[in-house]
């Protein structure tokens, strides 16, 4: 049975790119941990020979005609952006001081 | 005027289409409910009403030409769920990290919809990112019940259930990823069907959990949802798990059903779904709903179907492992909010407060679910294993369907809750997906039905028709029959029970 500590949880947070509080943290604490002992229970299943499914339609390539259509004009794409500069998206800087 | 917005989506058409009555007068009837009672109920994030008035205009100018209309609900007037992409429109899946975005392109629902002449009043309240059973998750309110105020309208498709409820709009759109459209459907008594999977394009739809995500009708009757089925459905090539195949026919078969003869067909009553979860007026509901079948002409039996149980725990592993992916889209760059872009922070500092902020406490929660199922050590244990009971649950289906024609049960294990009682108890509030899930992991389609209030709490209850993938026909047709027994043995249909709301001055 899992036990989430408060450290995972915060190691969780970090990956997910989520910059939880600390009150946030106590209570996803408590919170996940009773999840994921109540969803653990899909173990109990014997499945071993059992394949598993990721659709419920089985799925098969689909091409369509190599011909251009119409896409969104640059003004559509950065309509809805939150910043721009140029005619392009604004993005904070990429690498750290220390790069 | 208020006789108007207690017409069903079928006589509204037909009086349209006769020039009885002007798609311009039946969409401000609705939009002056909107105006009179949504400060109560709350089912409307965005009331769209120049857009509406033009739509209906439309179909008016064709009625007058003498133009064939564009389609049998053209000048009908519809609630749009907050989760499909609307050109022009705001759409914010009920989350503070879409506020005020307005997509640049439709979704392929809302492309038909507009298409069909269909005359979208507004965008309804939703659970976050549809991640809920009660609207509470909604960064922007919670919707309440028009049976009663203080209770959840379902979710996580509450504002399009409480809309049809409180005679907002007689049809509306849902999506169903757990029992978003069935469930706010059962606990409203309204009618919400989850089609097969690939059957509704999802092009547009803001996704969830990209496997299980389907979109479907909302509406106060069986014909009604049928109706719409048919003009949302079909093959779109802009959905690459969309179905090419034809749409059932479940207007036909929804008349077929109102002629109220079942016999040879074989129901299965899931012998599963019963127990500690349930309320007992939700039971007896449903029992009398099988002696009505049975009374149709139905042979009714018992069905195994033992990989259920493992239903709720399978999905809400693969349910929040699929969005802890497509949510990261919401990276502060290219659309939606951003929060923290000063003091030479980073992207990556960037976009961690801007989720923060953006996101609420369930989506947060099952992001980090998602993100803790999928690491690696723990994958085979948990996503793994539960992409192993997709399989058996879709093994019992088959086999039960080799036996039955549709497989019945209660569509939730109670009638709608108080609000605010399981905000802090997740698992209680999965719970409300007990019965529905199932249907999702197999991508087999399912509907809810009223069948009635629960002597307990005179409260509805929903009664759930399940069938065979791409057999929709079979359970427009059992839930037809039903509808047109109910209301011959309840004086009436259900929904006119609803209680009469106070307009807000």
């Amino acid at each position: 049975m899992p036990n989430i500590s408060r450290d995972e949880v915060a190691h969780l947070a970090r990956l997910a790119r989520l910059a939880v509080t600390d009150a946030e943290l106590d209570k996803f604490a408590g919170q996940l941990d009773v999840i994921l002992q109540s969803v653990a229970r899909v173990g109990e299943v014997a499945a071993d020979d059992i394949p598993p499914t990721s659709h419920a339609v089985p799925l098969r390539n689909v091409f369509r005609a190599d011909e251009p259509r119409p896409g969104l004009t640059q003004q559509e794409a950065l309509a809805g952006a939150p910043a721009v500069e140029e005619g392009r998206f604004r993005v904070p800087r990429i690498l750290g001081e220390e790069a | 005027m208020s006789l108007l917005i207690h017409l069903t989506a079928a006589e509204l058409a037909a009086k349209i289409h006769a020039g009885e009555v002007s798609a311009v007068e039946v969409t401000q009837a609705h939009l002056d409910r909107i105006a009179a009672i949504d400060r109560t109920v709350h089912a409307f994030l965005h009331v769209d009403t120049e857009g509406a008035l033009a739509a209906a205009r439309a179909v008016d100018e064709d009625v007058a030409a003498g133009r064939p209309v564009a389609s049998p609900l053209a000048g009908v007037p519809l609630a749009l769920k907050d989760v499909f992409t609307t050109k022009g429109i705001p759409t914010t899946v009920g989350s503070k990290i879409l506020e005020g975005w307005v997509p640049p392109y439709d979704a392929t629902v809302t492309r038909k919809l507009r298409e069909a002449g269909i005359v979208v009043l507004g965008k309804t309240n939703m659970d976050e990112f549809a991640m809920g059973s009660s609207t509470e998750n909604s960064a922007y309110g919670v919707t309440h019940n028009p049976w009663d105020l203080d209770r959840i309208p379902g979710g996580s498709g509450g504002g399009s259930s409480a809309s049809l409820a409180a005679f907002e709009a007689p049809l509306a759109i849902g999506t169903d990823t757990g029992g978003s459209i069935r469930q706010p459907g059962a606990v409203t008594g309204t009618v919400g069907v989850k089609p097969t999977y690939g059957g509704v394009s999802r092009y547009g739809l803001v996704a969830f959990s990209s496997s299980l995500d389907q979109g479907g009708p909302c509406a106060r009757t069986v014909l009604d949802a049928a109706l719409l089925h048919e003009v949302i459905a079909g093959y779109d090539p802009m959905d690459s798990t969309s179905i090419d195949e034809p749409v059932p026919p479940v207007v036909a078969a929804a008349r077929e059903g109102a002629a109220g003869d079942l016999s040879g067909v074989r129901v299965g009553v899931v012998r599963e779904f019963t127990g500690e979860w349930y309320q007992d007026g939700v039971l007896r509901s449903f029992q009398q709903a099988v002696e009505t079948l049975r009374g149709l002409g139905a042979e009714v039996v018992e069905v195994s179907c033992p990989h259920f149980d493992y239903a709720l725990p399978a999905y809400y592993l693969i349910a929040p492992s699929e969005c802890s992916s497509n949510l990261a889209r919401f990276d502060a760059m290219r659309y939606g909010l951003r929060v923290g872009d000063e003091n030479g922070n980073s992207a990556e500092q960037v976009m961690a407060l801007t989720r923060e902020a953006g996101f609420g406490e369930e989506v947060k929660r099952r992001i980090m679910i998602g993100t803790y199922a999928l690491s690696s050590g723990y994958y085979d244990a948990y996503y793994g294993q539960a992409q192993k009971v997709r399989t058996l649950i879709t093994n019992d289906f088959t086999k039960a369907f080799g036996d039955v024609d549709v497989l019945v049960s209660p569509t939730t294990p109670t009638t709608a809750f108080r609000i605010g009682e399981r905000v802090d108890d997740p698992v209680s509030m999965y719970r409300a997906d007990l019965c529905t899930i199932p249907a999702n992991l197999a991508g087999t389609p399912a509907l809810s039905v009223p069948c009635g209030l629960s002597d307990e709490d005179g409260l509805p209850v929903g009664l759930q028709v399940m069938a065979p993938a791409l057999q929709e026909q079979r359970m427009y047709r059992v839930a037809a029959a039903y509808e047109v027994a109910r209301d011959a043995a309840q004086g009436g249909p259900l929904i006119n029970r609803v209680p009469q709301l106070e307009v807000a001055r």
